[in-house]
């Protein structure tokens, strides 16, 4: 880039001092100064890998932004950016930034309808769409959306035919730039050095559980000292790996793989495409890693039907190395004091045989630090990562607070809390368990919601984060669930639904369970088979089935989910605090609840009070005395066109325990 | 601002007609042919033509001489009467090897791959007729060998990244669900680069949701390299959909021949679906 290299020059050296690297634009052109050649991000493109080096990208960034403000966009526009884990698409973020604009990362799997409001909410202007998929849910909301005037796509497939003159290829838009950048030089270099760190870095809608969508207002500021501090706090450098395979809407994405690398200067890799994040994990290697629950309790459904497919010799000595890494693996990776030296050399004998073997499987060889949050996790489940040697931690945040206010420390991470709260980070517990937060990096306000923003933020500053939790004798933050879902039997003992599916969820037949009992005799359940995990136990009993609704009505399904119940119970009966909470009857559902049916959001977590209303009559079947439940429900196809299904459903009674009961059971397991 | 940019294809390498679809002349006519096996006659004086860059759909009831058709045009079966007209050149039967070199390519009824070699490897034996190189210098692997390799190569991924298997590149065919079998097979005939893709009953036991991805990967491909294709389908509602002509068979005759909806009006093919006495 002959052209652009003096004022990288210029504006590197005049930025290497940290207190100028105040936004996304000047951390990119510090980099491009100071690490032009190391690599910035990596695409995989007909399989290979293809890598572009800090300068490179500056010189995309440059140009794109050119594109941007030929086309009329404007300091204080906002672009809306739809689509998977593309470099281009990560360029448009700090184009939009060059330029004094805020990017608005949208959800790709979203439904047409689901945009309108956010692009009528902040009058989206330029959206930067992936493919022709996207391209269509533009054209698609345009009426309805007048203020949208240009579409710029990044793969040209399929658009041969589309000659709307809102429709522009990325192609095109980086030659419009180009030209303009030679025609106006130093346009981009002069937006840069306007931009303040107050200024708004980007918009990010939340999902929201209830309602319409907020859009979460956060600054250069607030998201840079976020990135910082957590750099800091991981010792993450600029020789770090990351994939970046999480929707780009979301803040967790967002922080990790364009907030932290921009600040520390590491190298983020974009997957092929969303089905083969597994194959491409293994290729990177990633060293830094972040998995909601969901996902690592899909890899770990992966391995237990994989090992339980292994020939017997394989699968008894797997077996045998987990039980030992549970006992002891997470103490050998906290440092090891309390391990005998006999477990030691057990453990590393295992380590040979199946933990090295199975990190490597999972492409996590190399991973220094790997966290996980969005929701609670099983301690089975997160034990599980540790036990094999993952370093694997827990963090607590929102959208609002830019993720950061609770992280584990290495060598102090327990299963059931979020660990302590991080530098500069205060929390405080209303009476009621709510956790309230201050940070540096909390949000400035909903976007143009002033009524929600003074709900969510006191005039003390306190973000009210709508979560229960309490701090445990360690000064940990323990969260138990959303503090509106919290509640009681109508006997007073204390009923937290989450906690209970969680334990549920663990069992690798179950997917999705929703739990009732507020205000009730008893707690009762919903339940999501995992069909992949209960088709392959179903396959090896001879059981024929045709699909996820005939295989949830089988009587034998039934007995296997009242197995996993009747286990919960029993741990549950040890807890005097929520033995009362053990579940009487339970149903499992003729459909897979779906975040196109409104059941799940997007990140898909349980809908609760949409679920409770739409099934009402399954619930109240659940505290009838009959044994069915007749149903029929709506459903959305993927094509968009809706349905009925009607089936009767099995309620099955599961067995509860008194303590005495269940230490009676146990000693005689013993 | 122009919207009208041409964007670099990247599976438009190779050598495509005109960009976007233009149905252009007729590249095969098939004139009054006749097929007989023993004693049953499976085609009797059939007579169509197949235009370039159009989809022309082949359907018809069970039997109807579907499959022994589209044998003839690919050379497997030789007619007793009438010739085949492909792109220029009259003949009275083709001949497998040959109509493949002239840029027909097909899918079978059922799958024809080699099921224990990998989804890549299938592709990159459907090119087999474009290499150049002998086996001797391909088993050195030197100079023009190396360089043809890394373009079928490269080929060969674009087909992938076309058909979105890249998750299973290196997964051999054998394990994979028949919807996704059906998807390398139609793969393995697009490398090939044919001018005429014949497709036998692409969409043949599949779910609605694959038949929505076959469905579009036959559009696309026909739309994106112009691809002429003639396919045979038992699904009434795709063939609507994605045909631009229709040929109806019944007992090995020719009874309708024409656009969708014509065709959908034609008495004697409602006859023929819904059954009446011969």
């Amino acid at each position: 880039m002959p052209v652009s290299s003096a004022s990288v020059q210029v504006l590197g050296t005049a930025s290497t001092a940290d207190a100028a690297l105040t936004t996304f634009p000047r951390l990119l052109l510090h980099h491009a100064a100071v690490r032009g050649a190391r690599p910035a991000m990596r695409e995989k493109d007909l399989g290979i890998w293809q890598t572009y080096s800090w300068a490179q990208v500056l010189d995309q960034v440059r140009a794109l932004a050119g594109g941007l403000a030929a086309m009329g966009f404007r300091r204080g526009d906002n672009l809306a950016i739809i689509g998977e884990n593309r470099p281009r698409l990560y360029w448009a973020l700090t184009a939009a930034q060059s330029l004094g604009g805020v990017p608005v990362p949208l959800y790709q799997d979203a439904v047409a309808q689901e945009m309108v409001f956010v692009f009528q909410n902040a009058d989206i202007r330029f959206a930067i769409a992936e493919d022709q998929e996207q391209v269509d849910k533009m054209l698609e909301i345009q009426p309805q959306c007048p203020a949208l005037r240009h579409i710029v796509f990044d793969d040209p497939r399929g658009m041969r035919k589309y000659h709307q003159p809102a429709v522009t290829s990325f192609d095109r838009l980086l030659e419009l730039g180009r030209q303009f950048n030679q025609d106006h030089p130093g346009y981009v270099e002069d937006a840069i050095a306007e931009g303040r760190p107050t200024d708004m870095a980007a918009l990010f809608f939340t999902s929201g559980t209830t309602g319409l969508p907020k859009g979460v207002v956060l600054t250069h500021q607030a998201m840079i000292a976020t990135g910082r501090t957590y750099c800091e706090f991981e010792r993450l450098g600029e020789n770090e790996e990351l994939l970046a395979y999480l929707p780009m809407a979301w803040i967790g994405q967002n922080l990790f793989s364009y907030t932290q690398s921009m600040v520390a200067g590491f190298c983020v890799s974009c997957p092929e495409s969303s089905d083969t994040v597994m194959i491409d994990m293994r290729e990177i290697g990633p060293t830094y890693y972040f998995a909601p629950p969901r996902v690592l309790e899909g890899l770990l459904t992966t391995v237990m039907i994989r090992m339980e497919d292994a020939i017997g010799l394989k699968r008894r000595a797997f077996h045998a190395f987990m039980a030992l890494a549970r006992r002891v693996g997470s103490r050998v990776l906290d440092g090891g004091e309390s391990v005998g030296l006999l477990d030691r050399l057990a453990y590393r004998l295992g380590d040979l045989l199946v933990y090295g073997p199975l990190r490597n499987s999972l492409g996590m060889s190399r991973v220094k630090v790997a966290y996980t949050a969005g929701e609670a996790i099983g301690p089975d489940l997160f034990v599980f990562y540790r036990a094999i040697g993952i370093n694997l931690k827990q963090l607590y945040g929102q959208t609002e607070t830019t993720v950061y206010v609770c992280v584990q420390r290495n060598g102090a991470v327990k299963p059931d809390t979020v660990g302590p709260p991080l530098p500069g980070v205060e929390i405080r517990l209303t009476d009621d368990g709510e956790i309230l937060v201050k940070t540096p990096g909390l949000f400035e306000g909903y976007y143009r919601n002033d009524e929600a923003t003074r709900e969510a933020k006191d005039a003390e500053g306190w973000f009210h984060t709508g979560d229960a939790g309490f701090f445990d004798a360690d000064g940990h933050l323990k969260i138990i669930d959303r503090a509106k879902d919290v509640g009681r039997l109508v006997n007073g003992t204390l009923f937290a639904p989450k906690y209970l599916e969680n334990k549920l969820k663990f069992f690798p037949s179950i997917k999705e369970a929703v739990a009732f009992g507020d205000g009730r005799d008893h707690a009762t359940a919903m339940i999501n088979i995992d069909v992949e995990a209960v088709g392959d136990w179903a396959e090896r009993r001879n059981l024929g089935y045709s699909g996820y609704t005939d295989l949830a009505a089988k009587a034998e399904v039934a007995a296997l989910v009242r197995g996993c119940i009747e286990q919960v119970n029993l741990d549950l009966a040890f807890d005097p605090r929520l033995a009362g909470s053990q579940i009487h009857r339970f149903v499992i559902l003729h459909k897979e609840l779906d975040a196109d049916d409104g059941e799940l959001t997007r990140t898909r977590k349980v809908r609760r009070r949409i679920i409770a209303d739409k099934y009402a009559r399954i619930v109240e079947a659940l505290y009838g005395a009959d044994p069915t439940v007749q149903v029929e429900a709506q459903v959305k196809f993927e094509d968009g066109r809706s349905g009925t299904i009607r089936a009767d459903l099995r309620i099955t009674d599961a067995r509860v325990y008194t303590p005495e009961e269940a230490a009676q059971l146990t000693r005689k397991a013993a | 601002m122009s919207a009208a940019s041409v964007p670099a294809d990247p599976g438009s390498s190779a050598a495509v007609p005109a960009p976007g679809r233009r149905i252009g002349d007729v590249i095969l006519a098939v004139e009054n042919i006749s097929l007989a096996f023993g004693g049953v006659q499976a085609l009797a004086d059939i007579s169509f033509d197949v235009r370039e860059h159009e989809v022309r759909a082949i359907i018809g009831p069970n039997g109807a001489g579907k499959s022994s058709l589209l044998n003839v045009i690919n050379g497997v079966y030789h007619p007793q009467q009438g010739t085949i007209m492909f792109m220029g050149e009259k003949r009275h039967q083709m001949n497998p090897h040959k109509v493949a070199s002239q840029g027909v390519a097909r899918t079978f009824q059922n799958i024809a791959l080699f099921k224990g070699m990998s989804v890549l490897d299938n592709l990159m034996a459907g090119r087999n007729l474009l290499m150049k190189t002998g086996i001797l210098q391909q088993a050195l692997y030197w100079g023009a060998t190396q360089r043809e390799e890394l373009a079928h190569r490269r080929r060969v991924e674009e087909i992938i990244d076309f058909l979105e298997i890249q998750a299973i590149r290196k997964t051999p065919v054998g394990r994979l669900p028949y919807g996704l079998q059906k998807r390398v097979e139609l793969g393995r005939a697009l490398a090939a680069e044919p001018r005429l893709l014949l497709l036998d009953e692409p969409m043949a036991g599949m779910n609605v949701e694959e038949k929505q991805d076959m469905c579009r990967f036959v559009l696309d491909l026909n739309e994106e390299f112009g691809t002429t294709i003639v396919l045979i389908e038992h699904d009434m509602g795709v063939v609507m959909d994605i045909s631009d002509r229709v040929v109806v068979l019944d007992y090995g005759r020719k009874i309708g021949d024409g656009l969708p909806d014509e065709v959908r009006s034609n008495q004697a093919v409602i006859d023929a679906y819904l059954g009446v006495k011969h």
